[in-house]
């Protein structure tokens, strides 16, 4: 574009004041970056989720546990493909602030329920044949440096065994992963078996079950059936598809969306006053020049145009710089952290919204001012200089 | 006679200031030549730049006709009036009125970004204009690293760098000394001379008004344009 020069000089006609700008901007989109990749993590289990399967938990709360007889009355429901259990160990790895999910599972009925993860069949077959053995997903065994044969520690903060100890020790017997690329594998399974006969307490009970609908069955109709079955039993369930289920899960953190968008809108409104104030701050100490402008020949458009052009290149310039380096801490922190936040991830999507945000954000701040100098009498502007 | 450039024809042009009206231009009939070099002297207020803005098709008359150059411009839009402007007239200001963030030579480009031209085609016209006005040695330099006569030369180079046949000049040398001003207006009479321009300029020094083939006055604000004596 020919005006570029003229767009770009103009930019820099008071270069303090256009860095101080471009740099709350800078920050501005930098936070934008950082916010929308917690977000996505915490929506992450939701959109990994798989539409055929069905979280079953106690209607009551989600810590109470249910009787494992359940897991056969379930399996019988019309429409029910299969059915396994995972209960929360809740335990931690040397340091209580090395927390992550640890689950005691049925080994074939798990992996049968999850086929995305995948290891190699000697290593599962070696874990079966282990009591006291375990998995860990990639992600885990990277963040702790663990491999397979080596005996390590999770102490709990629910489960005393009988001996009283509340440190369990697991032998790694294979490492999965997930066929997601992005998919989370920051967790260890162990023997379920093991788990009921060695705990103090709440022998035959399990967390929940996961539930797999037969292919061509309604999801919604085998969840209402599920939980009819157990309507007058002890334990009511309720049951919810795995995406729900995770979303819920989630809002055990507080509304994070929610807070999210709060700070993001704090944010962009005070860029769009920072940046409005810069734009018609510059259009005003120039009003003669633009009446130059039109005498030369430029159009009411042209000038409308130039004004709201600086505007958005400023907003680019800024919003830019700011989500490049977000996007380096978000890549920074998911490799050291990624582990504990799994789907801490700057997405595509959030890519788009952040390239339509600088160049929203750059007309809205940009054009009272646009406006004011397309409208600009040449004659009136000309005898005021 | 020569062929007639600009003709004006029962133009008036009154101003509304609060309830009153201000009536600038009376029923004005003026004619000018191709090729014409005329001075329009007058006191403050007499109506000199609102008649230039009318020849420049920066204003409109409230009632009368205005032709330059086979154009009628009462009855144009303002945008035909924005594009007629780029091609057909040059603007000399008291204050040269550059922008500040852009080189001599780009100062000169600026009309030509309203053409079709190729950058290499703009650069090469901008160099040809300011080696016109004695300037090709400052292309490079900003409007604050000139004297204010290099100025004036830089927004002479603007003014006829898309080869307009009409230049309106609003007190050129107001601003400047006796010598640059001489200078100043020598290039204007060279512009007249050997390029052909045809030139309004208003002034209120009588000295530069000598360098003009004729000078009208403008009187008390309103009326006549009359041939001086
Ligand atoms: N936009 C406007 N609105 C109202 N009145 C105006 C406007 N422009 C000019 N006038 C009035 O019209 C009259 C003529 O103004 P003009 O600028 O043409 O005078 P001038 O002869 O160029 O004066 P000077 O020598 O001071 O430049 C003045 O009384 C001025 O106040
Ligand atoms: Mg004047």
């Amino acid at each position: 574009m020919k005006y570029f020069g003229l767009i770009w000089h103009n930019i820099w006609r008071k270069k303090i004041r256009t860095s101080l700008t471009i740099l709350s901007i800078l920050v501005a989109f930098l936070l934008f970056a950082l916010l929308s990749a917690l977000g996505y993590a915490f929506k992450y289990g939701e959109e990994s989720a798989d539409a055929e399967r069905l979280i079953v938990i106690d209607k009551v709360s989600l810590i109470n546990l249910l009787p494992i007889a359940y897991q056969n009355q379930i399996a019988s429901i019309a429409g029910v493909h299969s059915a396994t259990h995972a209960t929360w160990f809740g335990g931690y790895y040397q340091d209580p602030k090395n927390q992550f999910g640890q689950f005691p599972v049925d080994p074939h009925e798990y992996f049968a329920m999850y086929p995305e993860f995948k290891m190699p069949e000697e290593q599962f077959d070696a874990w079966v044949k282990n009591r006291t053995g375990a998995v860990v997903g990639k992600d885990i065994a990277d963040a702790f440096g663990w491999q397979v044969g080596d005996r390590i520690p999770i102490q709990s903060t629910i489960w005393t065994a009988k001996s009283g100890e509340k440190t369990w020790e697991f032998d790694i017997e294979g490492i999965f992963a997930n066929e997601e690329p992005r998919g989370n594998t920051s967790m260890l399974l162990f023997h379920y078996d093991y788990f009921d006969e060695a705990r103090a307490f709440g022998q035959g009970l399990v967390g929940w079950y996961i539930v797999r609908v037969d292919a061509g069955a309604d999801p919604v109709q085998v969840q209402n059936a599920i939980d009819a079955e157990f309507e007058n039993s002890r334990n009511q369930t309720e049951s919810a598809p795995e995406a729900q289920f995770a979303a819920a899960f989630a809002k055990q953190y507080g509304n994070i969306a929610l807070i999210v968008s709060l700070v993001l809108g704090a944010v962009f409104f005070t860029l769009l006053l920072v940046s409005g104030n810069t734009m018609s701050q510059s259009v005003r100490e120039r009003i003669s020049e633009l009446a130059v402008l039109k005498t030369l020949g430029f159009s009411d458009r042209a000038v409308l145009g130039i004004v709201l052009s600086e505007s958005v290149l400023i907003m680019l310039m800024g919003g830019l710089l700011g989500v490049g380096i977000g996007v380096i801490a978000v890549r920074g922190v998911a490799a050291s952290a990624g582990a504990f936040l799994p789907g801490f991830h700057f997405s595509p999507t959030a890519m788009a919204m952040s390239l339509l945000l600088m160049v929203g954000a750059g007309v809205v701040a940009g054009i009272f001012p646009a406006l004011n100098a397309m409208r600009l009498s040449i004659i009136d502007a000309l005898a005021r200089a | 006679m020569a062929e007639v450039l600009a003709r004006l024809e029962g133009v008036s042009r009154t101003y509304q200031k609060g309830k009153e009206k201000v009536e600038v231009l009376h029923n004005l009939d003026l004619q000018i030549p191709t090729g014409d070099f005329v001075a329009i002297m007058g006191p403050s207020g007499s109506g000199k730049t609102t008649l230039l803005n009318l020849l420049g098709g920066l204003d409109r008359p409230t009632s009368g006709t205005i032709h330059v150059g086979g154009a009628e411009l009462t009855a144009m839009s303002n945008s035909q009036l924005s594009h007629w402007r780029s091609t057909n007239i040059g603007f000399i200001f008291q204050f040269y009125n550059l922008l500040p963030v852009l080189t001599a030579q780009k100062n000169v480009e600026l009309p030509l970004l309203l053409t079709s031209f190729s950058s290499k085609e703009r650069a090469e016209r901008a160099a040809i204009a300011l080696d016109i006005v004695g300037l090709a040695d400052r292309a490079r330099h900003y409007p604050r690293e000139l004297s204010g006569g290099q100025e004036q030369r830089v927004a002479i180079a603007r003014a006829i760098v898309s080869d307009p046949s009409l230049l309106l000049c609003d007190e050129p040398t107001g601003d400047l000394d006796r010598e640059t001003a001489d200078e100043i207006l020598k290039l204007m009479q060279i512009l007249n001379r050997e390029h052909g321009k045809t030139i309004v300029m208003v002034t209120h020094d009588a000295q530069a008004a000598q360098y003009a083939n004729r000078t009208l006055h403008c009187d008390k604000g309103t009326l006549e344009a009359r041939e001086a004596a």
